[in-house]
């Protein structure tokens, strides 16, 4: 008698979807959206304070006055009115950059995807931070890269560990295609790259034949009114840059971009032509309306604001709650507070205990390449209230203390699978 | 007349993705059926939207939590509105794995020894000295799984005492209390309970072959990682004592309509008791499906059967 797998194309599939599976972590993020839960582990913005009733009426006015060409396929490489505000956009952060050499994708995470795709080969290695963004490590993981992490402290990048990792990946005969780096209020760590290291990590990148892919979706969310300079302001033959509307307005109509050298912006556009034809062009004319009629950079200003006053309050919260021996970033801008629990706490293996509470958080080992992480968790400011944020603590704090109640009866030491890194999904952007 | 169902389904149980899946394809089904079918979360308006609404009868596929510990069917009998499944009061005989494993003991079948304790008591009377109590007590492999709940959520093996630490921690971080039983090693079952006009009858038993050995959330839930045998590849002495103990339990326990039985066919015959189901998963991988199937059966046509017998006990 057989037996029924109930997937007849189990022996078809390709060797990279081995870890795409059901997970029951992942699972857990199903509570996460409901009312009752105060979730910190979304970074979805605040879009409630988007003029939505005008936005509204430009998305109908879209439609009447250039339909035909709105709802109708376009470039593939995005409408070259949008590449040059994006031009504009970048040059807050001292990028010059000319409209050809910006292609639009369908969020920066199909620039990632797309960047990876034209760069590594199965067992290449990318260089990321420790830890890094999950959906940067699935793309990665798709296609076969290795990941190995470069250690951060709180100026960003450490460029001695970045020396070492190089050195030790030459020394094994592996070769190193990319660095990837969040320079800006890093997701999940909420740290910033110094002004001093910048050059550093770009010449030690050069120096070592190996291509920079800056993702940079926070940079204009800083809450010191400061803007960075950008790794591609000043080495753009090196750097491959990544933008987003998804943090500055609105994630939903999922508009990226990525900057790149002419030669390697060619590629890009043949892989985007083959993976999506084009990117949406409705939503690339809506955000160009947007861009030209509205006060965008207000409106940038207004979440920064939103933002800030609700990383106080979530650190204070923590300084509140939290058990001796916790630690926690403390975070410039964007949208995550980095948390380490003291020694022998298990974020991931807690989740379900935190569920339970009604509060939500991505546990560390998501942002881990390697297994490591499990102490660590990240907890997000940007969409809960403030008085959310405090109840949200309050209620992880009493997780804590239920889950050092166990630990003191099992021990410390009790050894947990550790849990891989999960699919980039909604829930973990 | 069309029939005006409502299907609960997510709830905050951590089976709430599961839960979303059972209800979509039960909606499917009885939509497919001709029936007007309300697909609804359980939140803080139910009770007035019940009330207001007042459905011809509600089907539960809530997993986990107040979906099968009788506080959403306690809250419809509250509110008049009938429903499919077991009462209230004998969802929570199922809802407790160690009660539910005593009374169907007592009915003269087999489940595997266990003890059930809680956290105080490891914490109160010292974790080592207990843990080792209990291998003596019980042996070695253990299963170790929270009280409530399933999906094999928080549930392990353990093939050595050192195991044993971290499995009941895993299993705490789904409640307070754990189940220790003994491991049998056997063909692994799921039989399905329905009630129809001739009283309760079982469906064929599946039989569940997971390539990983374990029968894990992972497992479950991946299409092509657990190969299913319906029927079960049993002798008819077997395949009858499996049907047996799957309808000794839904009677002993007062389930009604519809269960899911989980048990262990050990090489010399026996079929162990494991844990009953009071809202089985209706996912595509889910086994009440496979089962109704392989009877030749229309999951739509079962449960539309089933929501005329709640209406009919109701009138």
């Amino acid at each position: 008698m057989t037996g029924n797998s109930l997937d007849q194309h189990m022996q078809r599939y390709a060797q990279r979807t081995n870890g795409m599976r059901a997970s029951a972590i992942r699972a857990l993020f199903a509570v996460a959206n409901r009312p009752e839960v105060v979730s910190l582990a979304g970074g979805m913005p605040y879009l409630k304070s988007l003029p939505l009733e005008s936005l509204a009426a430009e998305a109908g006015a879209l439609v009447a006055e250039e339909g035909l060409v709105a709802l109708q396929y376009g470039s593939g490489q995005g409408i070259p009115q949008l590449r040059e505000q994006i031009c504009q956009v970048m040059a807050l952060e001292g990028i010059s950059a000319h409209p050809d050499d910006v292609m639009v994708t369908v969020g920066s995470q199909m620039a990632l995807d797309l960047t990876t795709r034209i760069f590594c080969d199965p067992g290449d290695v990318i260089l990321a931070e420790a830890p890094s963004y999950v959906g940067a490590l699935g793309t990665f993981r798709a296609y076969q890269a290795d990941v190995v992490h470069v250690a951060m402290d709180d100026d960003g990048l450490i460029p001695e560990a970045l020396f070492a990792a190089i050195d030790a990946c030459a020394v094994a005969g592996r070769r190193v295609k990319l660095l990837y780096t969040i320079p800006n209020f890093h997701n999940p760590a909420g740290v910033t790259l110094s002004d001093e290291r910048r050059p550093i990590i770009a010449e030690i990148c050069r120096e070592a034949g190996i291509a920079v892919l800056e993702d940079n979706p926070y940079g204009l969310l800083g809450f010191d009114d400061r803007l960075r300079r950008a790794l591609r302001a000043d080495d753009p033959d090196n750097v491959i840059y990544l933008g987003s509307f998804s943090k500055t307005f609105a994630p939903g109509l999922r508009v990226g971009w990525v900057l790149a050298p002419h030669a390697v912006r060619e590629k890009l556009v043949l892989a985007n032509e083959a993976a999506t034809l084009n990117p949406p062009v409705f939503n690339q004319m809506l955000i160009s309306r947007y861009l030209a009629k509205f006060d965008w950079l207000g409106q940038i200003k207004a979440y920064r604001n939103t933002y800030a006053e609700r990383r106080d309050a979530m650190l204070g919260a923590l300084q509140t709650h939290m058990p001796e021996g916790t630690t926690w970033t403390d975070p410039d801008g964007g949208f995550y507070v980095w948390v380490t629990l003291p020694e022998g706490f298990d974020a991931a293996a807690m989740l379900p205990r935190a569920v339970t509470a009604r509060v939500a958080y991505v546990p560390g080992t998501a942002f881990y390449a390697d297994g490591l992480g499990s102490r660590q968790l990240r907890l997000s400011y940007c969409f809960p209230t403030s008085e959310r944020i405090v109840e949200g603590v309050r209620r992880l704090a009493g997780v804590l203390d239920n889950e050092l109640d166990v630990m003191r009866t099992f021990g410390t030491s009790v050894s947990r699978p550790a849990v891989g890194p999960a699919s980039p999904s909604p829930d973990t952007a | 007349m069309s029939r005006h169902v409502v299907v609960l389904a997510g709830g905050l149980s951590h089976e709430r993705d599961v839960s979303l899946r059972s209800g979509s394809r039960l909606y499917e089904s009885l939509r497919h059926h001709g029936m007007e079918v309300t697909l609804r979360d359980v939140d803080s308006d139910l009770i007035p939207w019940l009330i207001e609404t007042k459905p011809d009868a509600a089907i539960i596929t809530l997993h986990g939590g107040r979906g099968e510990n009788g506080a959403i069917q306690g809250i419809l009998e509250m509110v008049g509105v009938p429903y499919l499944g077991t009462p209230a009061k004998n969802c929570r005989l199922a809802w407790e794995k160690n009660i539910a494993k005593n009374l169907v003991e007592r009915s003269g079948f087999t489940t595997p020894s266990w003890m059930s304790l809680s956290h105080n008591t490891f914490r109160d009377l010292g974790a080592g000295a207990l843990i080792d109590a209990l291998v003596g007590y019980l042996g070695l492999p253990l299963m170790v799984k929270p009280q409530h709940g399933g999906s094999a959520l928080g549930a392990s093996v353990v093939r050595s005492a050192g195991e044993l630490p971290a499995a009941l921690v895993g299993a705490f971080a789904y409640g307070e209390i754990v189940v220790v039983e003994i491991f049998v090693d056997g063909v692994e079952l799921a039989i399905t309970v329905i009630e129809e006009a001739d009283g309760a009858r079982a469906l064929p038993a599946v039989e569940i072959a997971p390539s990983s050995g374990i029968f894990d959330y992972e497992s479950r839930y991946t299409a092509g990682l657990t190969t299913y045998f319906t029927p079960a590849r049993l002798s008819d002495e077997v395949a009858a004592a499996a049907a047996d103990l799957a309808i000794g339990a839904h009677r002993v326990l007062g389930l009604r309509d519809v269960s899911r039985t989980d048990a262990i066919a050990s090489p010399d015959g026996t079929v162990h008791f494991l844990e009953v189901n009071v809202s089985p998963g209706l996912t595509e991988t889910s086994m009440l499906p496979m089962s109704v199937s392989a009877a030749g059966r229309d999951l739509g046509d079962v449960y539309a059967n089933l929501v005329e017998r709640a209406i009919a006990r109701a009138v």
